[in-house]
């Protein structure tokens, strides 16, 4: 069977490693994604009559909570690609479970929050800013799990790769990386914008 | 990114908490300027000035942007440029309809 190319090495070409620029050119079309569904936000607000303010319907405690879990588990996540750079395995299986556990603790918090909502009979079709915000954070919450099965399996049975082929096995924990650093930007705008504005 | 040593790493290593210490305090100043008794432009100018400044911290050191290849950055002017497209163009159209509201 034949190999596939520069999943270790750089590609003379484009000086970067295959998995890379295909892992930014998948976040650009997820920009797009994510971009179309901002701008239906921004539509929505701007014809609406009135617009509730977020603090007044969502839990800013919660939503600040959940930011910084967010953040904590991206530094996380690039200090596990540190720790296989520097050769420590046993550092990458700190913080990569680490990762996991933090993604968790969000999407716990997420589903209590959307318990919340639903016990109060706040469901997505009750207004608009709770369909955009259902819709949003629902999306959001889909890329999170993304986030953790792949994530997993580094953790687990793909960590095997490293003792074969530690330069590619590292390569793959930095674009998953990527990835999850995208998810975290992405909440960097969400939650002001659904719950502080 | 180069291609770096485990004495290069360990320098980034103390980047990345100072980035997350700075990434954690302006999510609280963020909350802290959502009480501030300005208008709502005012609030959402704030807003969005502090999540783009959090944004960039993560994409330069978390996603490596500051020491990327130039094919990356050709990817992400595209992006920027078809992103800025979708967001704007609507609300220029939005902004249109409401003055032709009072064309007969």
């Amino acid at each position: 069977m034949e190999e596939i190319p520069y999943t270790a090495t750089a590609r003379p070409d484009t000086g970067v490693y295959n998995a890379k620029l295909g892992t930014w050119l998948f976040l650009a079309s997820e920009v797009m994604l994510f971009g179309a569904l901002f701008s239906s936000y921004i539509l929505l607000r701007v014809g609406a009559a009135e617009w509730p303010h977020g603090a007044d319907i969502l839990s800013v405690p919660i939503g600040t909570f959940n930011t910084l879990v967010l953040i904590a588990s991206s530094v996380t996540m690039v200090m596990s690609w540190a720790s296989l750079k520097m050769n420590d395995f046993r550092k990458y299986k700190i913080f990569m479970g680490l990762t996991i556990l933090l993604a968790l603790v969000f999407l716990v918090v997420k589903t209590f929050e959307y318990n919340d909502k639903f016990s109060h009979h706040l469901f997505p079709g009750t207004s608009t800013f709770l369909a955009i915000y259902f819709t949003l954070t629902g999306l959001h919450a889909l890329h999170i799990i993304g986030g953790v099965i792949v994530n997993s399996y580094f953790w687990g049975p793909g960590r095997r790769m490293w003792k074969t082929e530690p330069e590619r096995f590292t390569n793959r924990v930095e674009v998953a990386g990527l990835y999850w650093h995208f998810v975290d930007l992405v909440w960097i705008f969400l939650f002001p914008v659904l719950y502080l504005l | 990114m180069k291609s770096e040593t485990a004495e290069d790493i360990k320098k980034h290593v103390r980047v990345y908490v100072a980035v997350f210490v700075a990434l954690a305090a302006l999510t609280l100043i963020t909350v802290g300027a959502s009480t501030l008794q300005v208008s709502t432009g005012v609030h959402i100018a704030i807003a969005l000035l502090i999540a783009a400044v959090k944004g960039s911290l993560v994409a330069s050191y978390f996603m490596h942007l500051i020491s990327e290849k130039k094919v990356i950055f050709g990817v992400l002017i595209f992006t920027v440029f078809f992103f800025a497209g979708l967001l704007f163009l609507p609300v220029s159209d939005l902004s249109l309809h409401s003055s032709m509201k009072n064309v007969p």
